[in-house]
């Protein structure tokens, strides 16, 4: 499904100071169906390592497939499509800042082409999963940090993707609400969706007993079924 | 495809709604350079107006000796006009000459006065030519300089006349030169300010757009709204120059009449309605959408 083939990013920097070498190296495959967990210190790249899978970045050298198709080659017309089969929940949330809750929601909806009615029966249900639905006619920055993060985990699972890739998406939540998010996130893997999760929550992943990649300074250290959290 | 057409426009209205400032600034900029191109367009043809009325009334005279019978002149008329450069010859007979000098100066007991005393129409028959251009009046009276006619003839004013004339012509063609410059350098300036304005409104979205990205718009969805949008501010500014438009010119009109007779600001505008509100409309949507895409194009590299 997802296979970095040694993959390094170097981000270059233009200011003189010595470049940044944020992955180094990373080869790995995640199958259908399966839940992974990156963990790893901040800075170790776990993010990074997102970031290229949704083709926002691009590698420095070596090769990301998805579903056989090398992300790099995409053209820009392309990566639309690429990016329709992926749910991200991003660390920095990154809402629509001038679109209410339920529009985040039914833009990617709208956006894969969805019709009406199944976008006005989905929606509100997607709502009250992640607790929100007496705040669907507000605007992001009406909302709390911890609200802000479930909207975002809303928008990503809205459009039924093949794979959800979620950075840090219980950072900003308390205990009760982060489990709750954790428990969303393996129904949705067992109804058939590959899961990648990027945390640094040590409870959370010794909980799960999945499997778990560690990072640490941009390369892989540990890759472990049924992982758990050692740094 | 007509779903998402729906939606471009559903999302484009509601950015245009709710960014309020935004489209408030935007709007008022396209009315100021529509209004500007559409002044220019007015101003355009009532210069036009106003330097072919007055080459109009440049003309050379030659008058005939007083004993030359009718016939004779009418010959010469005849041929003057085969003269390609000639673009109007009118005969004046001693008697229009004398009726227009006295309701000419009716008014002006001493010029009457002196017109009885000299007793009888001391004035003299006459052709009034008019050329196509100044440079032309030169070939007219050279052709008269001719033996033939020669001795027909008394007077002809072009000698008196030609320094006046030249300067007419010389300073209507540089008015004309000089006022499509300024209108090019004009529209030129309010394009790049309406450019500046929409690209900064957009500076603002350029967040969302690369977000829209990310979740997989296509360009294509991504575009529409922000065309939609300057299509919207486009109209709305197109209307607005329009009522303001038609407001002057009907204010104005009337007063400009008083400066220079025939020309009705308000009566041209009404003729060309059409033309103007066409002008108004395409130059607000043109820049709107065309802006917009401009300013779009290098968010969307995400």
């Amino acid at each position: 499904m997802v296979k970095f083939k040694n993959v390094t990013k170097i981000y270059s920097n233009h200011s003189g100071v010595s470049p940044i070498m944020a992955l180094e190296d990373i080869s790995f495959e995640v199958k259908e169906k399966e839940f992974v967990s990156i963990v790893g210190r901040s800075g170790a790249g776990k993010t990074t390592l997102l970031k290229l899978l949704l083709a926002e970045e691009k590698p420095t050298q070596g090769q990301i497939f998805f579903d056989d198709k090398n992300v790099n080659n995409l053209e820009s017309g392309e990566l639309p499509q690429l990016r329709r089969k992926i749910g991200a929940v991003f660390q920095d949330y990154k809402l629509l800042s001038s679109k209410t809750t339920y529009e985040n929601i039914s833009y990617v909806m709208e956006v894969i082409g969805a019709s009406n009615e199944e976008i006005f029966r989905d929606v509100p249900k997607i709502l009250e999963i992640v607790g929100l639905e007496n705040r669907a006619n507000n605007f992001p920055a009406e909302l709390s940090g911890g609200e802000k993060q479930r909207v975002a985990i809303a928008r990503a699972i809205a459009h039924r993707p093949e794979v959800i890739l979620a950075d840090e998406p219980t950072g900003n939540l308390d205990p009760y609400n982060t489990l709750d998010i954790i428990r969303l996130l393996l129904k949705i893997q067992e109804i058939g969706t590959t899961v990648i999760l990027a945390t640094h929550n040590k409870e959370i992943i010794n909980r799960l007993g999945k499997r778990v990649i560690t990072l640490e300074k941009g390369k892989i250290i540990r890759d472990e079924e049924r992982g758990r959290f050692i740094l | 495809m007509i779903t998402t057409l729906k939606r471009i426009f559903k999302l484009g209205w509601l950015s245009f709604t709710r960014d309020g400032g935004i489209a408030v600034v935007t709007c008022f900029i396209l009315v100021i350079t529509i209004f500007l191109a559409s002044s220019l367009f007015l101003l355009q043809n009532s210069s036009q107006f106003l330097i072919s009325s007055l080459q109009e009334k440049v003309d050379i005279s030659v008058y005939f000796k007083e004993i030359i019978p009718e016939e004779d002149i009418l010959n010469v008329k005849e041929e003057l006009s085969k003269i390609p450069e000639v673009k109007n010859v009118k005969y004046v007979s001693k008697e229009e000459a004398l009726k227009v000098f006295v309701e000419r100066h009716k008014d002006e007991p001493v010029l009457m006065q002196s017109l009885e005393e000299v007793g009888g129409n001391p004035f003299l028959a006459s052709l009034n030519i008019q050329a196509f251009e100044a440079s032309q009046y030169q070939k007219v009276t050279d052709f008269l300089e001719d033996p033939h006619f020669k001795t027909l003839i008394e007077k002809v004013d072009y000698y008196q006349r030609k320094p006046v004339i030249e300067k007419i012509f010389s300073l209507t063609s540089a008015a004309n030169k000089a006022g499509i410059l300024l209108s090019i350098v004009l529209v030129v300036v309010a394009i790049l300010v309406t450019f500046n304005t929409i690209r900064l409104a957009i500076l603002n979205q350029k967040e969302e757009i690369q977000i829209q990205r990310l979740v997989g718009a296509s360009n294509f969805f991504i575009r529409g709204p922000f065309l939609v949008q300057g299509t919207i501010s486009g109209i709305l500014a197109a209307l607005i120059s329009l009522a303001i438009f038609t407001l002057i010119c009907w204010f104005l009109g009337p007063k400009i009449e008083i400066f220079f007779p025939d020309l009705n600001i308000f009566n041209f505008f009404t003729k060309n309605f059409w033309t103007i509100f066409l002008i108004q409309i395409s130059t607000g949507v043109l820049l709107g959408v065309i802006s917009s895409t401009l300013a779009i194009r290098k968010y969307l590299k995400v």
